[in-house]
């Protein structure tokens, strides 16, 4: 059709997501008090799939420009909106049952999540940072609120409120940059930035704003030092969004990040390079140290997102060559493993998640052998062990490393991998080889339903297949490389 | 149908195959056992296909078997998988010990069958794997995926509440030193542009430009460490007395040796030998303290799994001592070693572990007295211990002569030093193999040896002995039948060695030119 205004085109996803969100809110109402929400369910999975679809189908249209040229659908986008569209289908098929009986308000957390999704999809295909930032505030303001959505519980309410006013300082720092960078080039766009740093002499104050975005979003991407707040949020959010929280508004601020630093900074590269060094270390370090403390599974996994945003971090040194295509690709397989993760953990835990510290998965493989192996296998992801997802994320983001260069960043973060192995392994050890507690809680937990059962069996899959065959997403990847920062184009498309 | 070109894909996966059919199957009865007997079994007859197949005459450089498929494009690394004469033996050895640890473990694993068979499928698979490879991503795949059942394994049917540490401190141990392996790996590729072993072993063996880069010594280091502590050479063998005191037999069966010895004489020889001719003379001289300090350990050793733990490691020093003489005789007697280890090794845990399926204890002195009762295990007992001491006519004497008789030729320097004091290994060995077998068979009946009713062998555990103990005649009298492959691989990693003694080799030269 192409016959169809740009402006249309271009925010296709967004749009059907939208009228998902609003359908369900304004059915919601009608549904009976305390009858079932599934039916919203339902309807949001649908949203979710259309937009998926309808993403893929931007992909026919290459490279365009709407809004006056704020908003830019590229193959870069595309990837960014297919992965969160993934990951928040993963999240409602395991949460379909989540809230059943619990929440009354289980009608508004489908169209919360749709809202949110619509926010993270703009950000990544906003080339305009006053744009970007709506998009943030947008999925933000849907997450904080998700994040306390266990009402009665003090924990919920202390992650919620937490979450949203550093989220709201991270948010203050963004826009700040914003407004460093209009003074320093005279433009907000993205690639009017990139021209005029070239020639103007305000390369500091280009910096500066550089860095304070860096400050907004290292605080979304829970990078350390700004990582503080993910634990706890982590720990009192319910398991499927704290699955959601800890892939998808990652991605797409990391999907910003690079657009920024790719395109938009690209000229002053010499300069945030350090930075982004320094994030990367700190953050792998941490989260690892941090992990390894932890008797908590939802912090165990929140701190080790913290390490993951540190692997992540590492692409970005890699600039430019193969940076963009293996932060793509990790930014994939950690989606996949982690959402996973989560969805197992939701399984187990159900909405009173009296099932919380690594004692109490103990001897999961004798009750629930499947969900075992399954969650076994995420761990073994997030290790980095060959044949999986996780494996090959990190395999790319350190061969770029090491191809600019950074040996010993590179070295960091292998080592940071060994420390990692430790922690994931002690809950492997306890899911395996211990005995469950005569009184265990694991006795409880009742068969899994099939939407959920699609939900693991599809990101298992997705982390086995990107561990076995992972040139089909990585060509994706390196097509969304090119897309974004034209100066990549000539190194990644030959291969080495 | 030619079967040459993919029949070491079919040995590696059908154990995979076989792991997810055991995967599936219900959790009951012997139905797990026979399986797993079955594909093991399977596996072992198509290893035995390489032997027969095997063109002895062909050039001493070339892979056999071979194939070679892309499988990732960028990077580019192929699925490319072949064997020669150094490789050949290993998969069969692996083949062949697969089956006779499910026979071995029939009795001591009694619940959760099917995790257990599943995931010694799985480790059956990475073995292979790593046998196979001759691509080195691919190789490092399988070698990472190694640990993963291994640890698994021995956390969850250890013999005591300290399994899960030891198992954790099992992976850790292998876990670090190839997080580092990688880093050298990915720095490899980043030089180079592939990935193929068979090429890099050229350009490392052609392309000799006196540049002696530091970040190619950190390499071959990194190299080097990983397969060390996996083998594990002397300091580096923390983890082995745990893991295998609390390993289930069948995997104390293939935990040592095998995949760090083999890795070594691949890889690290392949791609660094003159950084591997550099450090000779200081390897020589971990393997000769690995020998005798390994002895020594296990000669105070009340625990016989300790025992044997520490006797493990002075055997592998001694593989370490033989392929570091870099002489021929040297390199083939470490190969033939290798093999040895995994043979008799796994016999005498597989004998240790009957003992302790009937009495319960690995205490020597709980022991004392047994020979009148149970002479089938005696005798067992007797030929392997007179195979690990290396009585002539059996295996272990060809592989030890051939160690010390080329590490007596070396030119690396102390030869004669270290050689007479790596000999006093196999005295050491002598004696605590020899006193074991008298602490534990003969003299007086010790309470529990007498509360216990004795129970000989029964027709199984024949089954799964008797195999080996026939191969130690065989390799000790047939000893030309196995050397003749050996025999092309070992000249092949001694003379590239010898060659490259004087030049160091830079890999950047080589990257401008060809592979860009």
């Amino acid at each position: 059709m192409p016959s169809l205004s740009p402006n249309i085109v271009a925010l296709l996803p967004e749009y059907i997501l939208t009228i998902a969100g609003v359908l369900i809110m304004l059915a919601e109402p009608m549904l009976p008090a305390g009858s079932s929400r599934k039916p919203l369910g339902w309807l949001a999975i649908l949203g979710t799939l259309a937009a998926g679809l309808a993403s893929w189908y931007q992909l026919s249209f290459g490279t365009l420009h709407a809004f006056y040229g704020t908003v830019q659908t590229d193959a870069f986008s595309v990837f960014f909106h297919l992965l969160i569209a993934a990951v928040v289908l993963v999240t409602l098929l395991s949460s379909l049952d989540y809230f059943e009986g619990n929440a009354t308000h289980a009608g508004e957390y489908f169209a919360l999540t749709l809202f949110g999704a619509v926010g993270m999809m703009f950000m990544t295909c906003s080339v305009e940072l006053l744009m970007v930032f709506i998009g943030l505030e947008i999925s933000s303001i849907s997450t904080y609120i998700m994040a306390g959505f266990r009402k009665g519980q003090s924990t919920g309410v202390e992650s919620s409120i937490k979450y949203f006013l550093l989220g709201s300082f991270a948010t203050a720092f963004f826009l700040y940059g914003i407004a460093l960078a209009f003074g320093a080039t005279g433009s907000t766009s993205i690639a009017a930035i990139a021209q005029t740093l070239g020639s103007s002499p305000t390369q500091k104050l280009a910096f500066l704003a550089l860095g304070m975005m860096l400050i907004g979003l290292g605080f979304k991407v829970s990078a350390a030092p700004f990582h503080v707040w993910a634990p706890d949020v982590y720990q009192g959010a319910p398991a499927p969004i704290v699955g959601m929280m800890s892939t998808a508004p990652k991605m797409a601020a990391f999907a910003v990040l690079l657009r920024i630093t790719f395109s938009g900074f690209a000229g002053i590269e010499h300069r945030w390079a350090a930075l982004i060094w320094i994030l990367a270390a700190l953050s792998m370090t941490i989260g690892n140290l941090g992990a390894l403390l932890q008797r908590d599974v939802k912090r165990l996994l929140a701190y080790s997102s913290i390490a993951h945003a540190g692997y992540l971090l590492v692409a970005f040194t890699a600039f430019p060559q193969d940076g963009i295509a293996s932060a793509c690709f990790y930014a994939a397989a950690y989606s996949a493993m982690q959402v996973g993760a989560f969805a197992v953990i939701t399984q187990i835990a159900r909405y009173d998640e009296q099932v919380r510290t690594i004692d109490d998965y103990a001897g999961l493989a004798l009750k629930r052998p499947v969900l075992a192996a399954v969650l076994g296998f995420f761990l073994l992801s997030l290790i980095g062990i060959p044949f999986t997802g996780g494996f090959f994320g990190k395999f790319y983001v350190f061969t770029a490393a090491l191809h600019s260069g950074r040996v010993w960043l590179a070295v960091i973060g292998l080592l940071n991998s060994g420390v990692a192995c430790f922690y994931y392994l002690r809950l492997l050890a306890a899911l395996y080889s211990r005995q469950p507690h005569e009184d265990s809680r694991l006795n409880q937990i009742p068969s899994v339903s099939i939407p959920a059962a699609v939900a693991l069996t599809f990101t298992a899959v997705a982390t086995l297949l990107l561990g076995i065959a992972p040139g089909r997403v990585l060509s994706l990847a390196q097509r969304s490389a090119t897309a974004t920062a034209p100066a990549a184009q000539s190194t990644t498309a030959t291969s080495r | 149908m030619n079967l040459d070109h993919s029949i070491l894909t079919i040995i590696t996966f059908v154990p995979l195959a076989g792991a997810i059919v055991l995967a599936l199957l219900p959790d009951r009865d012997r139905i797990q056992q026979w399986s797993a007997l079955a594909v093991t079994l399977v596996t072992f007859l198509l290893t035995l296909h390489l032997p027969f197949h095997y063109d002895y005459a062909a050039a001493s450089g070339s892979f056999q078997f071979e194939q070679n498929l892309l499988w990732i494009a960028n990077p580019s690394i192929h699925y490319h998988v072949g064997a020669d004469g150094l490789s050949m033996w290993l998969v069969v050895l692996t083949g062949l010990l697969a089956p006779l640890g499910v026979l071995i473990s029939w009795r001591a694993i009694g619940t959760r069958r099917r995790l257990f068979y599943t995931l010694f499928l799985l480790l059956q698979v990475a073995m292979l794997g790593v046998f196979v490879s001759l691509d080195l991503f691919l190789y490092y795949a399988f070698w990472e995926l190694s640990l993963v059942p291994t640890a698994i394994l021995i956390a969850t049917f250890g013999r005591t509440e300290h399994r899960r540490r030891a198992a954790i401190k099992f992976f850790l141990y292998a876990f670090i030193p190839s997080a580092i392996l990688l880093v050298a790996m990915l720095w490899l590729y980043a030089k180079t542009g592939t990935f193929d072993m068979p090429v890099l072993a050229q350009l490392a063996a052609t392309h000799s430009i006196s540049s002696n880069s530091a970040a190619l010594w950190l390499a071959s280091l990194a190299f080097l460490a990983a397969f060390a502590v996996k083998v594990p050479v002397f300091p580096l063998h923390g983890w082995l007395a745990d893991a295998i005191s609390e390993a289930p037999t069948a995997v104390v069966m293939v935990l040592a040796g095998k995949l760090g010895l083999y890795s070594i004489l691949r890889f690290s020889f392949g791609i660094f030998p003159a950084q591997s001719h550099r450090i000779a003379p200081f390897m020589i001289a971990l393997g000769a303290i690995g020998i005798v300090y390994g002895a020594l350990l296990a000669l105070v050793q009340k625990d016989l799994k300790r025992l044997a733990a520490f006797g493990t490691l002075g055997h592998v020093s001694m593989v370490i001592f033989g392929i570091f003489a870099l002489t021929i005789a040297g390199v083939d007697g470490g190969i033939y070693q290798t093999l040895n280890e995994g043979l008799g090794g796994s016999a005498f845990f597989m004998l240790l572990g009957l003992l302790y399926e009937r009495y319960g204890t690995y205490d020597m002195r709980d022991y004392g007295g047994l020979a009148a009762k149970l002479p089938w295990i005696v005798t067992m007992f007797v030929i392997t211990s007179l195979s690990v001491v290396g009585l002539p006519m059996l295996n272990g004497f060809v592989g030890e002569f051939l160690v010390l008789s080329g590490s007596m030729q070396s030119a690396v320097a102390h030869h004669i030093a270290w050689t007479t004091f790596a000999t006093t290994g196999v005295i050491l060995t002598a004696s605590y193999m020899l006193w074991m077998i008298q602490r534990v068979f003969y003299g007086d009946l010790s309470p529990r040896s007498e509360s216990v009713p004795a129970v000989d062998l029964d027709i199984r555990e024949h089954l799964a002995l008797w195999p080996l103990v026939i191969i130690f005649l065989v390799m000790g009298v047939a000893s030309p039948v196995f050397m003749r492959a050996i025999d092309t691989a070992g000249s092949r990693i001694a003379a590239t060695l010898t060659h490259t003694q004087a030049t160091t080799v830079n890999f950047e030269a080589t990257s401008e030119g060809g592979q860009r």
